[in-house]
């Protein structure tokens, strides 16, 4: 097997070396009860030609050639050619955990920067090493809220991922922290203040607000701050697009800020991997999940970069930890820290500048649902077409069209979700629009 | 001579604590410092706590190890040593003194008698090593 | 005498905030095929940002430069043996690399159509399939993100198990030598742990066991081989306690490059068990991440299973969200399609008797390791060892020399240390695992740099101690980083 580097030869040395005949021998200690007396019922090895073939042809069986208008969570960015480029190097991918400072000098830096720029990106002070995608560190942001404000009742706002409020709900439920949602305004999309003020008690420790929300709205996130903060709770600011961060005027308001940073030049890939995170202020870094970069010297005086404040974590901490997490995503927040770079200072706000041009010559062309400000997505009406009937057409054009809210928001039925990046050309934009009429 | 004040209280979770009247001063024994190595944090309960004899008061970390500080004693916290938060390392330096960790007042004054006196501390730290 | 490795420049970079300068770009834009907008008049004045602050401004050639330069001062399997223990840092095949970016899988949108997601669901449904055969267990998601997601989940699947039944009970049992993931997850899944205790041979202490499992008793929280590379020889009798007692048993798969082929959990009584497809199953570690947790479970579990499920609907696949028992989700979409790929190609590549062949090799090599060092460092526990070998440096210690000093003067030797001071039942542990894509002239290497290093601890304790000497950077500052966290760059 081409994987398995010894010969025969080699392995008789071995084993003569250890004092068996073979390597069966080596297991003889196993009970009889518990050894597998057949072979495994899978098929033989293959060459690589055939590997790729196999996955050619399943490639072939999924989606090629369309133009695609989901978002949802999950965005078609240009992935530049830099990114594969890095992190192909073996000296990145094949590496563990820069557990050992003195041999993890690249990760370890590359993370720093990658903390600096998120802290830059969501006017944060800390923000940590990643969290394994956006929906589970906005519900380990809850339980870090519950923790730092030692109250144990969590609100959520409607117009946040559906799919992130169910993974709330399931991380909550063991540890008995009620979850509850509060409205959206059916005009703006945004989240309804009042329905927030009425669910609020002083013993909520966070009120969850995503921006721009699951409809693309720009959230009011100050309006609930100012509720949230009055009855002593944390914000938690959750974003799914982060090349809206290019654009957007982070909160001044936010506790802790968890988000998806799949836009960052990381394939769409079926649903992950993904890189999430969380920041906070300085204040809450001893209850923040996750690992830390810090910056020291070395017995030589030189800069350096460790792994620091593991104590919170699983391996020192064990039960007592802030959370299990232990593998995170290091090669893929690489990619997002490698995309940051290439787009830079200017780039990522020209780049947020064109999602919103191309979604609002989309939505020109369309009439959105809500009033309220949105960024690259927007909900509209099927009006009397049935959403499953227009995106049917679309598919005939190799184009797929929104994302039918129906199953999420019953209320929103006959409406779809729509999404224009800087990939979104202006005759496919045309033709969604045409099936629309 | 003994680095360990006679007129000290001790336990066997390497707490010390002095007695005067009816408040106590806690801290840890340079023992738990020497085990512990260089501390980079100390979490300490806020003023106003109240916790009884065996509860958690708070904790002592260093690099990569955690230490609960348990309460030698019933009562309430009626002050902490600030000066801890931005210099941990004065527990490596004078763990008998200046790096006290926080002050109660005492419930249950007959609690004390359930402590260890300097010497049989000693005896104890000597034993488990 | 330092054989593998001899000094070699790298060079000195700075941070990507300090060779930042204004104007410089590394990217172009296509042209705007629509009218621009006013991100004031469509956003609002009040929500558009003037700038990012500090964000970096440097040009194409320069990235490239600054990562590659990085990357220099890592090592990496690529570079050689990674003899972390519990880790299986195995070698990563390439051709996996290339099959995950093919455009079809890899431009795949979660909420694209089922009919036009058929190669994603159809390499999801082949995965599932292999790792139950595998581990003889009778359903398996791919929805967690990582091994501690792996636990979780299957943690409170037997919570919802027992939940229906009546009782969630309120404890987990954990034994002393166990992976820290394990504790941590039992507690976020809202239960306490009890530990138990390893006999002298480094198994779980039977007796003991029989005595504390009691009606609080949710599950028993187990790793198979153990962290000390020894195979639980009772697990079938310890499985039976467990199950007498309506409680189930859960295991940590990180050891499972021990059992390919060779025995299956399924079939020695375990009830539930995650993968790390990111040790067993050879997908890169990637400087600590991405993973992927699968889990696998018996019958009883699989009505709790993460939605959504694959279905077969006709000669199609479809996503299966009824499910009136599940748990719910654990993230968001199905998993980390990305690394199932990877993970599927390494199955594929290697066959049933491949992956036993894997197994074989992998304790071979560890064996052999055994065999070559046990004259030099004290091994605390003599059982027969699969995949790794744990040992203490109890020898060394008396020198003044520990085995966080030993590690590093390895670096030196031209090697990635072994895992340091776990699992906690040793004091001073040593825990190697070469896993089996190591040579015999690379084992050989690292063989003799570990006698070497047992000699100079002898001779001059004091160059271990100080060790590594080799390396851009000497050990850092941790004590300082720890008191005064320096989490981001700042302008001066």
């Amino acid at each position: 097997m081409r994987y398995l580097p010894k010969s025969d030869f080699e392995r008789r040395e071995m084993l003569e070396a250890c004092g068996v005949a073979s390597s069966e021998d080596l297991f003889s200690h196993l009970p009889e009860a518990v050894r597998l007396k057949r072979p495994l019922d899978l098929p033989p090895g293959v060459s690589e030609y055939e590997i790729i073939q196999y996955f050619r042809d399943r490639a072939a069986e999924n989606a090629n050639g369309y133009t695609s208008f989901l978002g949802a969570g999950v965005y078609s960015h240009f992935r530049p050619v830099l990114v594969d480029t890095v992190v192909a190097r073996g000296e990145f991918l094949t590496s563990y955990t820069p557990y050992q400072a003195e041999i993890s000098q690249g990760t370890l830096t590359a993370i720093f920067e990658f903390q600096t720029m998120i802290c830059q990106l969501t006017g944060m002070d800390v923000a940590n090493a990643s969290m394994y995608e956006g929906s589970t560190a906005m519900a380990e942001a809850a339980l870090m809220a519950v923790r730092v404000t030692r109250k144990g009742r969590v609100l959520v706002a409607r117009s946040v991922h559906p799919e992130y409020r169910e993974v709330l709900g399931v991380y909550a439920k063991p540890q008995r922290i009620p979850v509850e949602e509060f409205g959206y305004l059916a005009d703006a999309g945004a989240l309804d203040a009042e329905d927030l003020e009425s669910k609020m008690d002083d013993q909520t420790a966070a009120v969850i607000v995503q921006s721009p929300n699951f409809f693309g709205i720009v959230e009011r996130v100050k309006e609930a701050a100012e509720i949230a903060h009055r009855y002593g709770a944390l914000v938690i600011l959750v974003f799914t697009e982060a090349v809206s961060l290019g654009i957007l005027e982070p909160s001044a308001d936010a506790d802790i800020v968890a988000g998806e940073l799949q836009s960052f030049a990381i394939s769409p890939c079926y649903g992950g991997p993904y890189a999430g995170i969380i920041a906070t202020r300085d204040k809450y870094v001893r209850q923040m999940p996750g690992r830390l970069v810090g910056q020291t010297t070395d017995t030589r005086g030189n800069r350096a970069f460790c792994l620091t404040l593991a104590t919170r974590e699983q391996h020192i901490r064990r039960e007592k930890a802030t959370s299990n997490i232990c593998t995170n995503q290091a090669l893929i927040a690489l990619m997002a820290t490698v995309f940051m770079t290439v787009y830079g200072r200017r780039g990522l706000r020209e780049l947020a500048g064109q999602n919103l041009a191309k979604a609002h010559y989309l939505a020109s062309r369309l009439k959105p649902r809500f009033c309220g400000k949105f960024f690259n997505e927007f909900v509209t009406s099927t009006g009397d077409k049935a959403a499953e009937a227009i995106n049917k057409a679309l598919l005939r054009k190799k184009i797929i069209g929104g994302l039918p809210l129906g199953r999420f928001y019953p209320e929103l039925a006959d409406s779809v979700l729509l999404c224009a990046t800087e990939m979104s050309e202006r005759a496919d934009m045309d033709a969604v629009a045409e099936a629309f009429q | 001579m003994s680095i360990y004040p006679k007129n000290f209280r001790y336990t066997r979770e390497h707490e010390w604590v002095r007695v005067d009247g009816n408040t106590v001063t806690i801290g840890i024994t340079d023992h738990a410092q020497q085990e512990l190595g260089d501390i980079v944090f100390v979490d300490l309960p806020k003023t106003g706590t109240r916790v009884e004899q065996g509860g958690t008061l708070g904790s002592v970390e260093s690099v990569k190890a955690v230490s609960d500080v348990y309460a030698p004693v019933s009562g309430e916290v009626i002050e902490i040593n600030q000066a801890l938060a931005t210099a941990p390392e004065k527990l490596n330096a004078d763990p008998h003194g200046e790096a006290w960790l926080v002050k109660m007042r005492l419930s249950a004054t007959k609690e004390l008698e359930r402590l260890l006196s300097a010497a049989d501390y000693q005896a104890y730290i000597g034993a488990e090593k | 005498m330092i054989t593998k490795v001899r000094p070699h420049l790298s060079p000195n970079e700075r941070l990507l905030f300090e060779r930042s300068s204004p104007g410089k770009v590394a990217y172009q834009l296509p042209k705007l095929d629509v009218p621009a907008v006013d991100p004031g008049s469509v956003l609002g004045s009040e929500n558009v940002r003037a700038d990012i602050e500090g964000f970096p401004e440097v040009s194409e050639v320069e990235t490239i430069r600054h990562f590659t330069r990085l990357s220099l001062w890592n090592y990496a399997i690529d570079h050689g043996m990674y003899p972390l223990g519990s880790c299986s840092m195995k070698y990563n095949p390439r051709v996996n690399e290339l099959v995950a970016r093919i455009d079809g899988l890899a431009w795949a949108h979660p909420y694209q159509p089922e009919r036009l997601a058929q190669g994603s669901m159809e390499v999801m449904a082949r995965l599932e399939a292999a790792l139950a055969e595998i581990t003889g267990m009778d359903a398996v998601t791919l929805q967690p993100a990582a091994g501690a997601h792996g636990e979780l989940t299957g943690i409170l699947l037997i919570r919802a198990l027992l939940e229906k039944r009546g009782n969630p009970r309120k404890k987990i049992l954990i034994p002393d030598s166990a992976h820290g993931t394990n504790p941590a997850t039992a507690v976020i899944a809202g239960y306490t742990v009890e530990p138990v205790r390893s006999t002298s041979a480094g198994m779980l202490d039977v007796a003991a066991l029989e005595g504390i499992v009691d009606p609080d008793v949710a599950a028993l929280m187990i790793t198979n081989p153990n962290t000390l590379g020894v195979f639980e020889e009772n697990i079938v009798c310890v499985a039976e306690i467990l199950h007498a007692k309506g409680a189930l048993v859960y295991m940590d798969g990180a050891n499972m490059n021990a059992l390919m082929g060779i025995a299956r959990p399924g079939d020695f009584g375990v009830d539930a068990l995650h993968l790390n497809l990111h040790k067993t199953f050879s997908t890169p570690h990637g400087g600590g991440g991405p993973g992927a947790g699968p889990v696998a479970v018996k019958k009883a579990l699989e009505p709790f299973l993460p939605v959504p499920r694959l279905r077969r609907a006709g000669k199609k696949w479809a996503w299966d969200y009824q499910r009136k028992y599940s748990i719910g989700r654990v993230r968001a979409f199905y998993g980390n399609f990305g690394v199932f790929v990877r993970a599927l190609a390494y199955i594929l590549a290697h066959g049933g008797p491949g992956l036993r062949n894997v197994t074989l090799d992998a304790v071979l090599n560890a064996n052999y390791i055994r065999k070559k060092l046990e004259a030099y460092f004290d091994l605390p526990y003599p059982a027969p060892n699969m995949h790794e070998v744990v040992f203490s440096d109890e020898r060394q210690a008396q020198k003044g020399v520990r085995t966080g000093d030993l590690a590093k003067r390895l670096i030196d030797y031209g090697f990635h240390p072994y895992t340091v001071s776990f699992p906690l039942i040793v004091p001073g542990a040593l825990m190697i695992e070469p896993t089996e894509t190591e040579s015999k002239h690379e084992l050989d290497q690292f063989i003799d740099a570990m006698i070497a290093i047992a000699g100079e601890v002898e001779r001059d304790p004091e160059t271990v101690r100080a060790a590594p000497h080799g390396t851009r950077t000497s050990r850092a500052d941790e004590v300082t980083a720890a008191r005064k966290p320096v989490l981001r760059w700042k302008s001066a």
